[in-house]
């Protein structure tokens, strides 16, 4: 059974290419963002430069998807446009990313949670019909193979660490799952796509996801949480409190100063 | 002398290209090898300046001390024959 998400708040029809990519382009933006944030307050410094490694590509995927995103729609706007000058209503990023970056294994559990996801979708959209995408996910699936590597192996470390990592991982996790849901939830839109073999269908990613998270938690010890409602709604513009926020520090340069550049 | 406080300290040696040996690039600190490895590849390898990255362990190496230098490396400063430019390659002989 394909589980699909309520578009019908969606904002106005849109080119389904535009919007697929602007999911795309999103996630990543605001999780590097986000991940940005640890720049100079890692545990460790080798630990903050591999933590903005990872934003930097993050970061660096989304100019490529949101480039694409403004070259499809052909109104004008390029991917710093997409970035600094777009509403929270107008993101179309899943919940998970953009919830703030919480402590260390907030942070770790979720860059993990998410770095699966990417790599599952990675692989599969290399396929797309679209060859500037399937140029883009290759790219994306080596970074993100690191991603799952460096996160995964601290999941061990800290699930498997002390009692007071444990403890942490273990109430980032049951924090965080009622976020993963979302991360597989199509709608007409991605289904069209997937016709045109443009797109993935990400309730596809679901089982090997689980596989290989489930996998990695009983690993470090850490229980699965029993969750019955998952979280909902970023796809569609309905983000949670945080992101507004985040949006408001991330884009004040450019909302001040219009076309600034260095 | 403080002691480190931090993580157990590896040095990392990051082969340049195909058939170049690996040169000693710094050193970071990690729990384990796998961790030191990806702090390597964070910390000096991130703009593709290697092919293959060794981490070991500093404990484990053993160097030679300031004192040594005379015993060690001085007799084969006035030895020129020990190098191989010293020889003058007979003719007939194509290089």
């Amino acid at each position: 059974m394909v589980k699909k998400a309520d578009s019908s708040a969606a904002s106005p029809p849109q080119n389904d290419t535009v919007e697929y990519l602007l999911r795309l382009g999103d996630d990543r933006l605001v999780l590097g963002h986000r991940l940005s944030e640890w720049c100079g307050h890692a545990p460790i410094l080798e630990e903050d430069i591999a933590l903005a490694n990872i934003a930097l590509d993050l970061v660096g995927q989304a100019n490529l998807l949101l480039t694409l995103a403004g070259q499809t729609e052909n109104a004008g706007r390029d991917a710093d446009a997409l970035a600094y000058l777009r509403d929270g209503l107008d993101y179309r990023n899943t919940l998970l990313a953009e919830l703030p970056k919480g402590d260390f294994a907030f942070t770790i559990a979720r860059q993990f949670f998410f770095s699966v996801y990417s790599m599952l979708l990675a692989d599969a959209l290399r396929q797309s019909a679209i060859k500037d995408l399937a140029g883009i996910a290759e790219k994306m699936l080596k970074e993100t193979r690191y991603h799952v590597r460096h996160s995964g192996d601290w999941m061990l470390k800290l699930g498997d660490g002390t009692e007071e990592s444990h403890a942490r991982l273990q109430s980032a996790v049951d924090e965080l799952w009622r976020y993963t849901g979302e991360l597989f939830l199509t709608d007409d839109i991605e289904q069209r796509l997937v016709e045109r073999k443009v797109a993935v269908d990400c309730s596809r990613l679901e089982a090997g996801w689980r596989e290989q998270v489930n996998g990695v938690l009983r690993e470090s010890g850490i229980k699965t949480p029993e969750v019955k409602w998952m979280q909902r709604g970023g796809r569609i513009g309905r983000h949670t409190e945080h992101l507004g926020h985040m949006l408001a520090e991330m884009q004040i340069l450019q909302r001040q100063h219009p076309g600034a550049e260095w | 002398m403080a002691e480190d406080s931090q993580w157990p300290l590896w040095e990392v040696f990051i082969q340049p290209g195909g058939a170049a040996p690996h040169e000693h690039a710094g050193s970071v600190h990690a729990v384990d090898a796998e961790q030191a490895l990806q702090n390597a590849r964070d910390v000096y390898a991130r703009r593709g300046e290697g092919i293959n990255i060794w981490v070991v362990p500093t404990a484990a190496i053993t160097a030679s001390t300031p004192e040594d230098m005379g015993p060690f490396f001085e007799p084969g400063n006035d030895k020129p024959y020990r190098h191989p430019q010293f020889y003058k390659v007979p003719r007939g002989v194509k290089m």
